[in-house]
């Protein structure tokens, strides 16, 4: 009957009339198709509720932070044992406060809660001013117009590494960063000049018109440094990349200084090295061997290995930071070439930077994300959330991280890292630097970057010291310290 | 006092628009006709304790006579609609005539906290729409033959989506409004009911081939235009309505298939064409990358729905005013922030019965034509929730349509009344066709 209406309607004598019980079945199909996805959008909103929005809020875009700290009690931060670094004190009159146990000691990593925000306090802000006590509980408080007690946030630091690493900068500007190889976890993060966060509100002024001091900027994430010559691992790795078959035939005879297309690179100190192969360039951080190197080098391909390595790009970090800069491309002079191999020229760097870089190396080039929150425990006990170490991803092919290390093994055994060669228990490697920030080329940043153990990496330290002198001398001794605190706290 | 009353209050209108909702639902398994009423009329006391308890908050958070006059009002407008249509209009569909008057509720609420100016003209125009559409039943009771006026209505239809082409100015990439002495008019809003009733003419005489394609080169050349003024929100809505009218008219899954894959080269090609479009697309795929720019709304709208939780901040205790454009595409959210995601779930549940009774009077007339426009009318209505709440949740990228009943906007507002009163009006008449029958 239907299929004869059809055929009628080809021939267009009669008009197709619409089957009703065929209507009425479509329209109870759209029906349950969009009853459907409504069910879908409501599962979704309640997923998201749950799960995503606590994550999402936690953003310094989101200008509700005041309402919070009206309803809540901020939270404690925590070492990863479980040493108080931050909580909440009321006073008598009920007016609240922050105390930091430490003083100025995570002045940084952690920061502070009043006069805007930093570190922990800044990142972790909405986590802090969340309650996950008992929903009941909760209801209670909110109808007797009491605050609810805010989630604690435990952070992966260390207070004895931190510590070790903050006494052995002393009174020198820089920054101190140890993270774990293999879970990407922050261990510490120390940088200087600092401030005590128990007096931020009566220091303010103070801390914040002396522009030169600059006590408030986290080095270790926000300093922009020339590289020195720690930046010949990246040097070295595109040579390796590049040249792979003839790296081991590579040899150089240094006089102290290399010229090159009418530019000079001079050696640290004018030391010549004499004759040298691409280990004891390294180990010996012979610049005019470097800078050799860099004449041979294919400048779009160093670009891209850069690249690979984060400088010029967004760092895999949840805090604010700035991004290195290197400014290799096709049209770069031969000078401009041969000052970045050596890491001097234009070439900026944060600390935290390099000491990713290292840390990919060590772990074979997997670059596990840096991070400084371990958990949100509600108050009282029981975890809300808790943070996995996070692969980011292999920035390195594992063959030249073999090379790499072999080399800043080198370094400590024979080269200019030789103060870290007698420790305690434990092998180090690493690089060493000495980078010029003037025109007065007699004073320099003291830098350090290396691993240890040299078998089976766990941690790396990353050191500069403004103004301290060369790397070796004045870096090297603060790494060991730091490395040190880190042997003793896995032997208990 | 203050917070104590505002946060028993929170509970409270959770508890009672969740009672709401759920009897939104029951009363479909409910065959008995005096206990349907009886549900009825307990919605019709929770709607008002919603109401007032409300305004007792913003009175009370603001100590602002204004909203007592409002309060006032408000819901005088509310309950005199509920008994007009109960007097007058005796076989209406009750579970439709509360639903509007409840999602009308949490627009003056909402509205009056977020901007009492605005909500003052939305009242105005909901009254005065009110007005006008209660005839609409009438109207529809004696007069049969709109059937015949199809090509007319498409001919008024496209004359109007060509004078938007032509006179309008582009917001935000799109053209949607034409200005007549002063008053904004979004005719795209009143050319969606005139194209339902075109198609349903088309399709109801016969579902012949030549027929389906004259319906869809109806279809197309409204389509077109909207695209052409950018009007992309209307375009997918118009599309979608189109497709799911031919559905019901020939019963042929091919068409929805061959019509899905029809829309998403042409999603695909808009992606490519428009700008604004990549711009939202990736404001939905990373909205916190893209704050500074074009995550912004999305961002903040999410910062609000999750700030808000399960049981809200409580009225007057969110900041619901940093999400742009709040009082329209974003009202979701700011209900959410203030009075929780669960009542804010109610609500969705509460627009999703109004669909699902729109489909059932729809199977229920005997008519082809009605069964066109009813299914019509309720695939407008839902999808445009599904758009709006889908984007402003990050289900879906922002379409920037509104909220029918409760977001700002007089023509929208306008329009979903009109859509109400025309399924009342052939509910009623329907039931007295079936009667003469007899």
């Amino acid at each position: 009957m239907k299929d004869n209406r059809r055929e009628n309607s080809k021939t267009g004598t009669e008009p197709v009339k619409i089957d009703k019980k065929r209507a009425n079945r479509s329209i109870a199909y759209v029906t349950y198709a969009f009853v459907l996805l409504f069910l879908v959008l409501i599962v979704y909103i309640v997923y998201y509720t749950i799960f995503r929005g606590p994550e999402d809020i936690n953003n310094s875009y989101n200008s509700r932070q005041d309402i919070y700290a009206k309803r809540v009690v901020r939270g404690q931060i925590l070492s990863r044992n479980g040493d108080i670094l931050a909580k909440s004190v009321t006073d008598e009159s009920g007016r609240e406060e922050r105390e930091y146990p430490y003083g100025p000691l995570f002045a940084h990593a952690v920061g502070f809660s009043e006069k805007g925000k930093l570190g922990v306090e800044a990142n972790a802000n909405i986590r802090l001013l969340t309650s996950n006590r008992p929903l009941t509980e909760r209801v209670i408080n909110d109808f007797r117009g009491e605050k609810n007690l805010g989630n604690d946030v435990y952070t992966t630091l260390d207070p004895d590494i931190q510590r070790a690493a903050y006494d052995a900068l002393g009174s020198y500007k820089g920054a101190v960063i140890a993270t774990d190889i293999k879970t990407g976890e922050i261990l510490c993060m120390v940088s200087k000049p600092d401030f005590d966060p128990n007096l931020i509100e009566e220091e303010w002024d103070e801390i914040n018109s002396d522009q030169k001091k600059g006590a408030l900027l986290n080095r270790v994430t926000q300093g922009l440094y020339p590289p020195g010559s720690t930046f010949k691992i990246v040097t070295t790795l595109e040579y390796l990349k590049e040249h792979e078959d003839i790296a081991s035939e590579y040899s150089f005879e240094c006089n102290g200084s290399f010229s090159y297309e009418g530019s000079k690179i001079n050696c640290y100190h004018d030391r010549s090295h004499g004759e040298v192969d691409l280990l004891s360039s390294f180990s010996r951080s012979c610049n005019a061997s470097y800078a050799n190197i860099s004449t041979t080098l294919d400048k779009e391909a160093f670009r891209n290995t850069c690249e690979e390595l984060l400088f010029n790009k967004d760092l895999p970090l949840k805090m604010s930071y700035k991004q290195s800069y290197v400014p290799i491309n096709n049209d770069s002079s031969a000078d401009e070439l041969m000052q970045t191999a050596i890491g001097q020229g234009k070439t900026q760097m944060t600390p935290i930077h390099i000491n990713i870089i290292t840390s990919a190396i060590a772990n074979n080039g997997v670059l596990m994300r840096p991070y400084i929150i371990d958990r949100i425990e509600k108050n009282g006990g029981g975890v809300i959330r808790q943070y996995a170490p996070d692969e980011y991803g292999r920035i390195i092919d594992e063959k030249y991280c073999l090379s790499l290390r072999e080399m800043m093994e080198e370094v400590v055994k024979s080269g200019t890292g030789t103060r870290l060669s007698e420790t305690d228990g434990y092998t180090a490697a690493g690089k060493t630097g000495s980078a010029e920030y003037s025109s007065n080329k007699v004073m320099s940043h003291a830098w350090f970057t290396g691993y240890a153990p040299c078998d089976d990496p766990q941690i790396a330290v990353t050191v500069i010291a403004e103004e301290a002198g060369s790397g070796g001398e004045m870096a090297v001794p603060i790494a060991k310290k730091v490395f040190d605190a880190w042997a003793a706290s896995v032997v208990e | 006092m203050e917070l104590i009353t505002a946060e028993a209050v929170k509970y409270i209108l959770i508890l009672l628009i969740t009672v709401y909702t759920i009897q939104c639902f029951v009363v479909f398994k409910q065959q008995d006709e005096e206990k349907a009423n009886s549900i009825y009329l307990r919605q019709n006391v929770e709607m008002i304790l919603i109401h007032f308890l409300s305004f007792l908050v913003l009175y009370i958070g603001t100590k602002d006579v204004q909203y007592i006059v409002y309060y006032a009002v408000s819901q005088i407008t509310t309950v005199s609609v509920v008994i007009f249509y109960r007097i007058v209009y005796r076989g209406a569909n009750k579970l439709l005539l509360n639903n509007m008057c409840m999602l009308l509720t949490v627009s003056f609420i909402i509205l009056s906290r977020l901007s009492y100016y605005k909500a003052i003209r939305q009242i105005l125009v909901a009254i005065a729409s009110l007005i006008v559409t209660s005839t609409i039943p009438y109207i529809l009771m004696n007069f049969n033959n709109i059937r015949r006026f199809y090509y007319l209505f498409s001919g008024i239809g496209i004359f109007l989506l060509l004078m938007v082409l032509v006179f309008s100015h582009a917001v935000n990439g799109s053209k949607l409004n034409v200005n007549i002495g002063g008053v904004t008019f979004q005719p795209s809003e009143f050319v969606k009911l005139l194209f339902i009733f075109t198609i349903a003419g088309i399709l109801s005489r016969s579902v012949d081939i030549r027929n389906i394609f004259i319906s869809l080169a109806i279809a197309g050349i409204h389509i077109i235009l909207l695209v052409l003024s950018k009007d992309l929100g209307s375009a997918l809505i118009f599309f979608m309505i189109y497709l799911v009218m031919l559905y019901v008219a020939t019963g042929r899954l091919l068409y929805i298939i061959s019509g899905s894959l029809a829309g998403t080269v042409a999603a695909l090609t808009s992606y490519k064409l428009f700008a604004h479009v990549r711009v939202r697309v990736e404001a939905f795929t990373d909205p916190f990358g893209k704050i500074d720019n074009a995550g912004y709304q999305i961002a903040q709208s999410l910062f609000a729905i999750g700030t808000g939780g399960f049981f809200g901040m409580g009225l007057l205790q969110g900041a619901p005013e940093k999400i742009p454009v709040v009082v329209s595409d974003f009202v979701f959210s700011a209900i959410a922030e203030e009075m929780g995601v669960i009542f804010a779930l109610c609500l969705i549940l509460i627009c999703v019965s109004c669909f699902i009774m729109f489909m059932n009077i729809s199977i229920k007339f005997k008519d082809p034509f009605y069964k066109l426009v009813g299914a019509g009318l309720a695939v407008t209505y839902i999808f445009q929730v599904f758009l709006t709440i889908g984007g402003v949740t990050k289900f879906i990228p922002l379409t920037g349509v509104t909220l029918p009943l409760i977001s700002y906007g007089g023509n929208s507002i306008m329009v979903t009344l009109i859509m109400f009163a025309i399924i009342q009006g052939l509910y009623v008449s329907k039931d007295k066709e079936s009667h003469e029958r007899q």
